[in-house]
């Protein structure tokens, strides 16, 4: 396949970036996305030009590292994936394809196609934990029953990957899919519950300190997410934080 | 001998772990304030030991090469965690996991330490349901478990096929705890690029910060490496692509020891290799082999025909599939340890039974499993007569629930679906036992350096049944270093701050900046892949699967000019002081052309089959692996002598007091 590639190269945070075409031939369907940059930085290399730098790690979905606005959507046009899971097979002979970092205000661009998402980490380290003591003093693990619905529904917010798809898919850069399904996995456990109101609290207004936007419900992270992460997590969070509000 | 002191404590076996914590040195709560320690790596192993270090008081320092400490390659493992816990009532105990592990190693790990081991490994599963791991449920609230290769009890302990990155989680989310605290300062994006000594002991490192290109001086009072395994050197494996050597091999470079290179596990459910672009391997969990039957044809005939696409598996009759781990293997069947279950597959794509374009796939069936399952829940369900539909959709919904992802993961990259057609499936390389040698204590030979979880050599052998490396790290990091170091930093109460200004520290900046300069300065007529598949290739064919002695001499000139080779003419674009990922690429490959060749130099010296390394010129008449215990009961440590050829070999020869050594057999 003939492939034609737009992609945004920025040298560091602080310079100036632009749109640079690359023209690419010999495409195989069974290569990755991924997999096809490879092909064209050692092409870039060959010629004396710097490779394109983009972020990636366990190439398998699982890692949430590589963030790849492709064709204006994160991670590409195929749902429920990772940038590292599209493969060129769903492209044709012959199509231009544009590539772009994550783009939102809390996400600045470090270089090329890499952005900074330790904002998420952050929101996290506000409350997204459970006080426990990792002394290994705790009781048998089979004294809390749960029930397989909530351990479910636990497990399944907990699958998110914090790529920050959702965040860049929000007209208003929102982080609310990502925290809030944080917010899930411990509100639907017994364990986390005693310090309920002090984590929703303290992880919202991390999140609004970091500079994402507002939710308005639009819905475009739930489409997005590689993990299938639903909307009803923010709903659960909202009335925690309701909840919270009321109490705090 | 004297170098190599494992302090394995003495007394009777399921006592020694208690008795050695009540006799060790304490460090006051008031004093671990004024302790600095280093952890680099945040993974299982890294991630776990740093939040309980900063838990117990210590000031902690992490460092991690991703963007973020939750990224951590241990996030990929899928299939599960093991404990002892009996929750099943198959009659499990400390005493079998510990048994079952020894063995699987193929009586090549020490003893103290794997019941050590096995002994903790029910309060890990307390400990990470107490933090909020999702594991997964059986509809009375209670725990779930599964089983995994090499063992006839349901131990492991599992969250889908996402196990390592709920584990993980808990391990960032302690992390975390500890950070908002102040106990822990993370350095993300940060790689280590050199260990520095003070008077022989481990008093920092240098790294390198990824985004500026800065170099960075970092002190500490003791240095934990927990930086993963280096399986990559392999170029396909299934490791992530930044997995690397680079700070176990730098502090092997400084004096401490390392064990067993060439014990490299293979695992034998990896989607294959499809092309020529392909740059890593992808596993399908042997949580699989539960449920999936593993098979090639009978016949050459129909072989043939499957690979030239004129016969489809689904149309090959049951008499005319060879079961070949059932044949061969009646007691474990499928589920054989996955050294054994690896050399069977290659064994038939060999003599020509393989079934994917290239020859190297057999087949991973699920149609039994769906059928069995169907009936089953159309009867539950009242449905006394369900027609052959009905069942397929009532089973291929069970295997949906319990192996989903896996399945949808198969899916988007060979673009098949498993639920309709067998897997396709092909041995590759997965984990390394070799690692840092340490003590009982998980201390290198380096004072002060310690070293935990796929880093370190220990617990595991010749070869790791599943579920046991996340059950090490977990292990190592929450319930073992945390006391050991005590014993160590107990004489450091007085040491006060140490300086970064010193010599040594002077002398570290120094070698790594001229590293890095030669790295920039070659003359440019190769990339850095280019050397790293080069040597892949080296590997996998003559230190892969199967060895030889031929092949290993070999590989050891082959690897040692290749190695020349980069040093002279691989070309590095950009510069040193900015973001550069192929100049972190080309730091990484260097090292991997160093422990290649004494990957090689180990597999030559030892003389014997025993588990993931194989000698062809010693076998049984069945193919089986034939151990030598008189000779090489022993685990190999490397001191660092300059180049790989020179190392030289100090063996730690391994006693075993409470079992007995039994030829390994799964039939
Ligand atoms: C696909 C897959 C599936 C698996 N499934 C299972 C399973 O089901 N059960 C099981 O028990 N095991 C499984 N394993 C094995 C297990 O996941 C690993 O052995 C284990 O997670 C390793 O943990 P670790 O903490 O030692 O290292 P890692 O998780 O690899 O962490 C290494 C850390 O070191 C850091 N690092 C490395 N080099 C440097 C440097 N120079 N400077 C700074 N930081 C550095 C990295 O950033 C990272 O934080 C699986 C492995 C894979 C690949
Ligand atoms: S919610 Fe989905 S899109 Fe957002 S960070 Fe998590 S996995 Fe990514
Ligand atoms: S590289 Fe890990 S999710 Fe894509």
């Amino acid at each position: 396949m003939k492939i034609y590639l737009k992609i945004w190269r920025q040298k560091d945070a602080t310079s100036k970036g632009q749109m640079v075409k690359y023209t690419m031939d010999g495409i195989e369907g069974d290569m990755s996305f991924l997999e096809m940059l490879d092909v064209l930085n050692e092409e870039l290399i060959s010629k004396g030009e710097e490779p394109v730098e983009f972020d990636h790690d366990c190439r398998e979905g699982i890692c949430g590292t590589c963030s790849l606005q492709i064709n204006g959507r994160p991670h590409g046009p195929d749902t429920l994936i990772t940038a590292c899971q599209l493969h060129m097979r769903s492209f044709k002979d012959g199509d231009s394809i544009t590539i772009e970092p994550f783009r939102a205000k809390a996400f600045p661009v470090i270089k090329d196609l890499i952005v900074d998402r330790s904002a998420f980490d952050r929101i996290q380290q506000a409350g997204g934990y459970i006080s426990v003591n990792t002394s290994g003093n705790t009781v048998d693990a089979n004294a809390i029953p749960i029930e397989k619905e909530n351990a479910d529904d636990s497990f399944y917010a907990a699958t998110c990957i914090g790529c920050g798809a959702c965040v860049a898919a929000c007209k208003n850069a929102s982080a609310m899919l990502f925290t809030s399904a944080k917010v899930s996995q411990f509100a639907l456990l017994p364990q986390g519950r005693v310090e309920a109101t002090d984590r929703v609290m303290n992880m919202v207004r991390q999140m609004d300190l970091e500079g994402f936007g507002n939710c308005t419900n639009t819905g475009a992270c739930e489409v997005e997410c590689p993990k299938g992460i639903s909307l009803e997590n923010i709903a659960r969070m909202n009335r925690e934080y309701l909840s919270a509000s009321i109490k705090g | 001998m004297g170098i190599l002191d494992s302090k394995v404590p003495k007394g009777p076996l399921a006592e020694k772990w208690t008795n050695h914590k009540n006799s060790i040195d304490l460090v006051n709560p008031a004093n671990k304030r004024n302790i600095d320690v280093i952890v680099v790596g945040t993974g299982l192993a890294g991630g776990s030991a740093a939040a309980t270090l900063a838990e117990l008081g210590y000031n902690v320092k992490t460092f991690c090469y991703q963007d973020s400490p939750r990224r951590a390659h241990s996030i990929a493992a899928q299939g599960g965690i093991n404990a002892s816990k009996n929750y099943q009532g198959d009659g499990d105990s400390d005493y079998r996991l510990f048994y079952d592990t020894i063995k699987g190693g193929d009586y090549r790990s020490r003893e103290a330490n794997v019941y050590r081991l096995a002994e903790v490994s029910t309060n890990i599963i307390d400990q990470c349901v107490a933090q909020g791991v999702p594991f997964a449920r059986e509809y009375g609230g209670l725990l779930d478990n599964r089983s995994f290769g090499g063992v006839l009890v349901s131990r492991t302990f599992y969250a889908k096929g996402q196990t390592g990155q709920q584990l993980l989680l808990g391990a960032y989310a302690a992390m975390n705890r500890q950070i908002q605290r102040g106990k822990i300062r993370s350095f993300t994006r940060h790689e280590m690029l050199d260990l520095v000594l003070i008077d022989g002991k481990a008093r920092g490192i240098i790294a390198r910060n990824l985004v500026t290109g800065e170099i960075e001086r970092h002190s500490a009072h003791a240095v934990v490496i927990a930086s993963g395994g280096y399986g990559n050197l392999f170029f396909l494996s299934t490791y992530c692509m930044g997995a690397n050597v680079m700070a176990a091999w730098r502090t092997h470079r400084r004096g401490a020891f390392f064990a067993n290179p060439c014990f490299t596990q293979i695992h034998p459910t990896c989607i294959p290799v499809s092309g020529d672009h392909q740059s890593k391997l992808t596993l399908m969990s042997e949580s699989l082999r539960n449920d999936g039957r593993i098979w090639v044809p009978k016949n050459l005939d129909d072989a043939k025909a499957i690979r030239e696409g004129k016969l489809k598996p689904t149309e090959l009759k049951e008499e005319d599939r060879d079961y070949y781990l059932e044949r061969r293997y009646p007691a474990f069947g499928n589920l054989v340890p996955r050294d054994v279950a690896s050399r069977a597959a290659k064994e038939r794509c060999d003599a020509g039974y393989g079934v994917n374009k290239t020859g190297e796939a057999v087949y991973l069936d699920f149609s039994a499993a769906i059928t069995r399952y169907g009936t089953e829940k159309a009867y539950t369900s009242g449905l006394k007569d369900p027609d052959a539909d009905t069942v397929r959709r009532l089973g291929e919904e069970i295997i949906e629930s319990k192996y989903g992802n896996l399945f949808q993961m198969y899916e988007k990259i060979v673009d098949q679906n498993p639920y309709k057609t067998p897997m396709m499936i092909y041995p590759a390389v997965h984990y390394t036992m070799g690692g840092l040698w340490v003590d009982y204590n998980l201390q290198t030979t380096i004072p002060g350096c310690y070293s935990v979880g796929e880093s370190n050599f220990s617990d595991h052998g010749a070869n790791r049944l599943g579920a046991s490396a996340l059950m090490q790290g977990l292990a190592d990091g929450y319930f073992v270093l945390p006391y050991t170091i005590g014993d160590y930093l107990s004489n450091d109460i007085r040491t006060g701050k140490i300086s970064t200004e010193r010599a040594e520290f002077d002398e570290a900046e120094k070698a790594v900046k001229e590293r890095l300069e030669k790295l920039m300065s070659g003359k440019g007529l190769h990339s850095v892949d280019y050397y790293h598949k080069k040597l892949g290739k080296i590997m996998w064919d003559k230190c892969g699967m199967s060895r030889n002695e031929k092949d290993l001499k070999q590989a050891i000139s082959e690897i040692s000019a290749l190695r020349k080779d980069f040093w002279e003419n691989v070309k590095v674009p950009g510069t040193a002081n900015s973001k550069n990922q192929e100049l972190e690429k080309a730091g990484r490959v260097a090292d991997f052309l160093e422990i290649g060749e004494l990957f090689a130099k180990d597999a030559l010296e030892r003389n014997e089959s025993c588990g993931g390394h194989f000698r062809e010129e010693y076998q049984t008449p069945e193919g089986e692996a034939l151990r030598d215990d008189e000779n090489y009961k022993y685990v190999a440590a490397w001191e660092y002598k300059g180049e790989p050829k020179d190392a030289k070999l100090h063996k730690e020869e391994l006693a075993y007091e409470f079992i007995e050594l039994k030829t390994r057999s799964y039939k």
